[in-house]
């Protein structure tokens, strides 16, 4: 193998050092790194899976088994198991190989193949078993595995996009590009996507005349006739999905740009051409995997467009025309060819190929190859008589069985396959909804056929959209008739190793091992013997595979079938696929309008349901458990200000307003007054509290809902579902304001004195504004109201107006306060207030098994005559049992240990129900606790033994409300 | 990635939507606990031509009915609420 | 013959030539004593045990494609019992049980690696349903932990511990019992089990109809013939529906896709099953190296066994804001298994609405770990006619009493 004088599209004049292995190497701009490899005589690029054989380069692109290699960049990037075939050659590269030690060319662990006869398929569920798996467990996977990740070399940014096309046209070969022209000629809107930089895909290295001109000019002439489309090079689209919905990964990496290194974009088709070209499959016969047994077309590709001739000493072998170019490009390129034919009379092509000095060896098939780290010989003999074989010198043996047309994304997407016996080769079925073959997908050989095809595809997408196509389809002559393929899918020599699947070496013995074990479903033979699962993904072996199987088994290969293809077509990393979609962008949290001013204020910020909210305000030399308890006691002393802007505030407005409301609620609210508010709970059909929060009457048609913060959305979404769905005559609207204003509350004794230094034409006094009552009005002169709730247990006011006004309205609160003592207190610290207080905290003290009476609020369901949602699943069996967990309050034994949340009541070895909420009281100076206890209500005073990870306490059952349970503090 | 034809708003993509229920009656509170729980909890679940709610929950908000092929993802039609089916 | 490195070493020397069939594919029979609907683990499961625990041998598995294809073989391969409630508590602790000596039982090696799973807490409310879950586990006799940060970040030291993380991890808990194992070992050793007591397992035949004379299901109508049947075990996961439909009554169950993902194998570098409660995320390394991962549903219903790319990429977000290192690893492939999630995401077992047919669906997301015990239980409900006293509380009539066993709710998801 040497670098050609000339030839290949890469530039010379750019020569590129890079690292193989720690040697020191150099290849061109326009090299990838295997072309590099290749032309610089590396013959061994990696170590199979299992037995560790040396492996070369096999193919030149995406079916690459071999190649794969561990890459680092000099700006730090990594690359553990990078496909040697896909990388462009970049300066200061360093690459080796992966799973060899203490190198790629002398891997100790190569000794693993002596004993290969006793390592056959699926060997480890045969032993193993004793003492137990885990004894060999570690060692075992430290043997396997590719590459080695570095935790932290990803440098990478990713970059997402979203598109909407026409027609996207997968691969711009001579169909795909007859596609493109044909139908951005009728105005349609195109997308043209290749997975190499360079466009013309086959024609790149199977020159030929079209429409009168050198591919290479009618390429570059159709290109410039493609007005208006995305051409999308270095762009593979990986995975299909639902209604032409496809993946595409971009590589945008070149020297001058390494941001969004990588792009994912998400395609929505009206239409799609796949004109996604074929795979050339191997032979498989003994000594198949010997470096130096190369893909016949990849061969003719490193010809071409690398420049780098693969052998000097050439055999071919193959069942099929396709060879033969390459074959003959050999001979030319001055190398010495013979080329063995499985076909008795190989027709037209072999007469070409002999006018250029191949020899041609019809009937002839390799039975063996053989040389230390590379081939040196070959063995070829008549397909009828494999005993007596003549051996060949070659330094390399390049192979075809056949072409697998590239199937793939038609069969992700949910379309059928079927098996053409002719050809040899799965063929797409019927075309799903907006789908167009075009090309070597079609099993198509002939160029004419495929222009033909592309352009017929791109006339018929046009078509579909209501327009024509007037240019007249590409032209070129007409290629002679080819001789058809003579499937060869093994040698018959059952004693020797012959491989199908290189990487994870699956063997044809492994596949007949598996059908004599009655693995004989063409996924048990995957699953079983691992083949086709490598990171090539069976690009290279599903059908050798399923065609030795079908032979082992008796049947038909159609009958034998295959596997279905999943996504992505080639391996993605991972953070493109996750693209921008990461950090703060991975779920936004909300921000509450006086952010800054608590940050300022010295919060402890948490997220809470999806906002970001004050915990509590930690003072210099403050714990936050001393942060909570000073807050706490401050709001029952004296007075405490608390930001409540994340709470729902949901408007339902309309004439039917209160009989809807009404059907939704557990309560009664129909007959609530304008003015006047009222806590209700909010049910799911199975009965389970879903929601609890205030509901205020603004007018007789006109509603105030108040969800808690993180269900706010769930519950609009829920009253609109059941508007919607049950009760579309009822004339209402939703509109959820949440985000409009701010609500900051004043709570604790001598909040009415701080209320009263506000500038405000709202009545304060307790007659104009009672307990659950709210009014409207002006606020320091901008339009609000204020509200007289109370989730502490103390005299509360809530001031209400507009979002933008908010932090103004905090700052100003707190200086009016601050002669009455006014602190700042977080959801912490309320949690510690209503805890005193026995008031429960939705998904804290509740979750999705509880029901209202299992809260103790059962006089809805008492007295509320009409229906409402859950009512009827508050009458099961299950929800009128006695032995209920109920809520209820816990007094611990030592007034000085709080037992931790989530602890359990411990009865004769059986939880009775556990711990919901706890904390230091600093109004009673003592621990307090609420919990859900099994019959709770009815074992008030009992004591019972609290568990927590093995440690007990005990605690008496109370009552919920620990503090004031008169309710004298809401009017004090 | 189902494209799915919002009654309202026209065809959009899969993410915008949210799958709702099957449509049932729903029945009143003196039904028995067998009634009840089978309104509740029991689904044809489908295998072929199924008959779903779906909201637009992304876009504009709206429920709408679908008519969907469960096995292949083929969308026959959508109705808004009350349209005769 | 049986599986031990004396006998792949012979078989070596032999060139591997004298291994019998793993499992015998004979034609279907007439008439059997039971026959189970469903060719994957829980009838696989379940068919062995009637023939080894009951002594039942003439029994079939129906399986209308290759056994083991269904949820069996495209799962994420955890094994855990780590539940709330003691009734959850004591079906998966005994699947796990059996899990430990399955390898020898079936002579069959499926590679059970009890690495621990570890469930991560991101806030303090996490911290504090997760303490709720732990000692309730605790309580129903599971070996469980409580984990703060320092201790989950000795554990895995690769997840991320930044500051500026978006979701921060507060400590997590973990099942050292836990762990995976290799799903398609699962099937095929109960399959050669089973085949090897007489079992008749009948690849490549659905069931079509069923023969139901007074209330009373008497056989199957497959694609291979009728078959009569004294009992009928349904053990059909995603299809549960479509056969419930065909014997005349609905189940709580909705069938949805659940994707799961690998990655390319690369060296050892998670030693643990990681889940994390903020982005419902799983992720373990298999054996041959790769990751092996998946998360949400694709909320809706669906039979096509194929997933959709918004949410494969949610799900792949969602464990890179865990494990930012994994970003320069490459998706291998993606598939999406049947699910049928039941309303309270706990099975159904017990006695079909119609007479001598019995119940084992229901599982959702969570099937493969409690094979073992799935397949006992319905081999109980074949065999007797009863409940085992472990799969009472899961019997359908649960919906009507409104007892549901919700396990989501017992974690302090309300929904």
């Amino acid at each position: 193998m040497k670098r050609l004088p000339g030839g290949g599209r890469i530039d010379r004049t750019r020569t590129l050092d890079f690292t193989w292995d720690g040697r020191k190497l150099s290849g061109f701009q326009g090299d990838t790194l295997a072309s590099a490899l290749l032309a610089n005589r590396i013959r061994i690029v990696g170590r199979s899976f299992k037995y560790h054989r040396p492996r070369g380069l096999y193919g030149a692109w995406t079916e690459e088994p071999n190649g794969i290699v561990d890459l680092a960049w000099p700006d730090g990037r990594h690359d553990p198991n990078a496909r040697s075939t896909l990388v462009p050659l970049e300066a200061g590269m360093a690459a080796s190989g992966v799973n060899a030690w203490p190198n790629i060319r002398h891997d100790a662990l190569g000794l693993i193949d002596l004993f290969h006869r006793f390592l056959p398929a699926g060997f480890y569920y045969k032993t193993f078993k004793s003492p137990s798996w885990e004894t060999f467990e570690s060692r075992i996977r430290q043997m396997a595995g590719l590459g080695t990740l570095r935790p932290d070399a990803d440098l990478l940014h990713y970059d997402t996009r979203h598109a909407e096309t026409d027609l996207l046209v997968v691969g711009a070969g001579p169909a795909g590009l007859a596609a493109a022209r044909a139908a951005t000629s009728a105005g349609l809107r195109v997308m043209l996507a290749d997975d190499r930089a360079a466009w013309g895909g086959s024609l790149l290295w199977q020159p030929h005349d079209i429409d009168s001109a050198p591919a290479t000019d009618w390429v570059a002439q159709t290109l410039a006739g493609l007005d208006g489309a995305t051409l999308l090079p270095r762009t593979t689209v990986f995975g299909a999905y639902d209604h032409n919905a496809f993946g595409l990964l971009e590589q945008r990496r070149t020297a001058a740009n390494s941001w969004a290194a990588e792009r994912v974009w998400m395609v929505r088709a009206k239409h799609v051409v796949l004109a996604t070209g074929a795979i050339e499959r191997p032979l498989v016969f003994p000594g198949n995997d010997r470096p130096g047994v190369m893909s016949a077309a990849a061969v003719l590709q490193y010809l071409r467009e690398y420049g780098v001739c693969a052998g000097h000493e050439v055999v071919v072998a193959t069942n099929n025309d396709t060879a033969y170019a390459t074959a003959v490009a050999l001979a030319e390129a001055g190398a010495i060819v013979s080329l063995a034919d499985a076909r008795p009379d190989p027709g037209p092509v072999a007469l070409t190929a002999q006018s250029h000095g191949v020899r041609v060896r019809p009937a002839t098939i390799p039975v063996a190859t053989g040389g230390h780290h590379g081939l040196r010989w070959v063995d070829l003999a008549p397909r009828s008589a494999l005993g007596t074989p003549e051996r060949v010198r070659a330094d390399l043996l390049a192979i075809s069985g056949g072409l697998s047309p590239a199937v793939h994304l038609h069969s992700q997407a949910g379309g059928k396959l079927r098996w053409d016996e002719p050809l040899a080769a799965f063929l797409p079925d019927a075309a799903r909804p907006g789908q167009f073959f075009a090309g070597a997908i079609t099993g198509t050989p002939s160029l004419a056929a495929a222009l033909a095809q592309g352009h017929a595809a791109g006339a018929a997408a046009a078509h579909a959209l209501g327009r024509t196509v007037t240019l007249a389809a590409p032209r070129t002559p007409d290629a002679v008739a080819p001789t058809p393929i003579t499937p060869l899918w093994f040698v018959d020599v059952p004693d020797r190793r012959q491989w199908i699947d290189l990487q994870n070496d699956v063997t044809l013995k492994d596949v007949a091992l598996a059908a004599q074990e009655n693995y004989a479903s063409v996924e048990h033979l995957k699953r079983y013997t691992t083949l086709g699962m490598a990171n090539d993904q069976g690009k290279t072996s599903n059908v050798n595979g399923l065609a030795a199987l079908a032979a082992f088994t008796g049947r038909a290969i159609a009958d034998v079938g295959t596997t279905t293809f999943r996504p992505p077509f080639i391996p993605v990393s991972l953070g493109a696929l996750a693209g921008l979609r990461h950090g703060k962008l991975f779920s936004p949290v909300r921000h509450l309008p006086s952010h800054a001013d608590h940050l300022a204020n010295g919060a402890v910020m948490r997220e809470y349901g999806g906002w970001l909210r004050p915990a509590c305000y930690q003072r210099i030399g403050e714990t936050v458990a001393d942060a909570i308890t000073r807050e706490a006691a401050a709001a029952r002393a004296s007075a405490g200000l608390f930001d409540g802007s994340s709470l729902g505030k949901i408007e339902v407005a309309g004439p039917d307003a209160a009989a809807f409301l009404n059907l939704m609620y557990y309560n009664e609210v129909a007959n609530l007054k304008p003015g006047r508010i009222r806590y209700c709970l909010l049910l799911r059909e199975t009965g389970v509290v879903y929601d609890d929060g205030v509901v205020a009457r603004l007018a007789p048609d006109r509603y105030l809902l108040s969800p808690s913060s993180s269900h706010t959305a769930g519950v609009l979404a829920m009253l609109r579902a059941w508007h919607q769905t049950d009760f579309p005559h009822l004339k209402l609207a939703f509109h959820d304001t949440t985000a409009a204003w701010a609500t900051y509350a004043v709570s604790g004794p001598r909040s009415r004195d701080i209320l009263a230094k506000l500038t405000t034409d709202i009545d304060l006094s307790d007659d104009a504004l009672p307990h659950m009552a709210f009014s409207e009005g002006r606020i320091e002169g901008l339009p609000g109201r204020i509200a007289r709730v109370s989730f502490t247990g103390e005299r509360s006011y809530e001031l209400t107006i507009p979002a933008a006004h908010g932090p103004a309205l905090w700052r100003h609160l707190l200086a009016l306060g601050a002669a009455d003592d006014v602190t700042l207190y977080g959801i912490e610290s309320l949690s510690v207030l209503r805890a005193e207080k026995g008031f429960i905290l939705i998904g804290t003290d509740t979750d999705g098994m509880t029901l209202p009476v299992d809260l103790g609020v059962t006089a809805p369901l008492r007295n509320k005559h009409l229906d409402f949602v859950g009512k009827r699943s508050l009458l099961t069996p299950d929800a009128l049992r006695p032995d209920r967990r109920h809520f209820v309050g816990l007094l611990p034994e030592d007034p000085s240990f709080v037992p931790a949340v989530g602890s359990h009541a411990r009865v004769d070895g059986r939880s009775h129900g556990w711990i919901t909420s706890s904390c230091h009281s600093p109004a009673l100076g003592r621990s307090i606790a609420l919990g859900m206890i099994e019959a709770g209500r009815a074992r008030l005073g009992e004591t019972v033994e609290i568990f927590h990870l093995g440690h007990i306490s005990r605690a008496t059952l109370t009552a919920p409300c620990h503090l004031d349970p008169q309710g004298a503090r809401l009017h004090g | 990635m189902l494209l799915i034809p919002c009654p309202w708003c026209g065809p959009r993509d899969e993410p915008e939507f949210k799958f709702a229920a099957e449509p049932a009656l729903r029945p009143t509170s003196d039904v028995s606990d067998a009634v009840w729980a089978d309104y509740l909890y029991l689904r044809t679940n489908e295998k072929g031509f199924h008959r779903e709610v779906w909201s637009h929950a992304g876009g504009c908000g709206q429920f709408f009915l679908l008519e969907r092929d469960t096995l292949t993802h083929t969308i026959h039609r959508a109705l808004k609420p009350g349209e005769p089916s | 013959m049986r599986y031990s490195a004396v006998s792949l070493l012979r078989q070596g020397l032999a060139g591997q030539t004298g291994w019998p069939q793993a499992w015998r594919s004979p034609e279907p029979k007439k008439s059997y004593d039971a026959v189970i609907v469903g060719g994957g683990g829980h009838g696989l499961a379940a068919a062995y045990y009637l023939a080894c625990v009951h002594g039942m041998r003439r029994v079939a598995v129906l399986e209308k494609s290759w056994l083991g294809g269904g949820n069996t073989g495209r799962n994420t391969t955890i094994v855990r019992s780590n539940y709330f409630f003691p009734e959850s508590a004591a079906i998966y602790d005994f699947a796990l049980r059996l899990y430990e000596g399955l390898s020898q039982e079936l002579d069959y090696n499926i590679m059970l690696s009890q690495r621990g799973i570890l469930m991560l807490a991101h806030t303090e409310h996490d911290m504090e349903l997760m303490a709720r879950s732990v000692n309730a586990m605790l309580l129903n006799g599971i070996d469980v932990e409580l984990l703060d940060a320092k201790q989950v970040r000795a554990e895995v030291p690769l997840l991320n511990f930044a500051p500026d993380a978006r979701y921060e991890i507060h400590g997590g808990f973990t099942q050292r019992r836990g762990g995976i194992a290799r799903h398609d070992a699962v099937a095929w050793g109960y399959a050669r089990g089973a085949s090897g007591l007489g079992v008749d397992i009948i690849q490549g035949c659905e069931v079509t109809g069923f023969d139901i004379v007074a209330g009373r299901v008497t056989g199957v109508q497959t694609t291979r013939g009728a078959i009569s049947a004294g009992a009928i075990g349904l053990a059909a996961a995603g299809h549960s529906g479509v056969l419930a439909g065909m014997a005349g009554f609905k189940l709580p169950i909705q069938s949805y896709a659940l994707q799961a993902m690998v990655s390319e194998a690369v060296k050892p570098i998670l030693d643990t099953v990681v889940m994390s409660s903020a982005t419902g995320m799983y992720v373990s390394q298999s054996d041959k190296g790769e990751l092996v991962f998946g998360a949400g549903l694709d909320l809706y219903p669906s039979y096509a066994q194929r997933g959709n790319l918004p949410v494969e990429r949610e799900v792949i977000a969602g464990m890179l804001e865990m494990f930012p290192a994994f970003r320069r690893l490459k998706l291998l492939r993606a598939w999406a298994g049947l699910v049928d999630v039941c309303w309270d995401y706990s099975p159904i077992i017990g006695p079909a609405p119609v007479q001598g047919m019995y119940l084992n669906c229901g599982w959702g997301t969570g099937g493969f770990k409690a094979i073992p015990a799935g397949g006992w239980m319905l081999a109980h409900l074949l065999a007797t006619g009863q409940h085992h006293p472990i799969s009472a509380p899961f019997d359908l009539s649960r919906f009507e009493t409104g007892r549901l066993i919700d396990e989501a709710a017992g974690a302090g998801i309300a929904h």
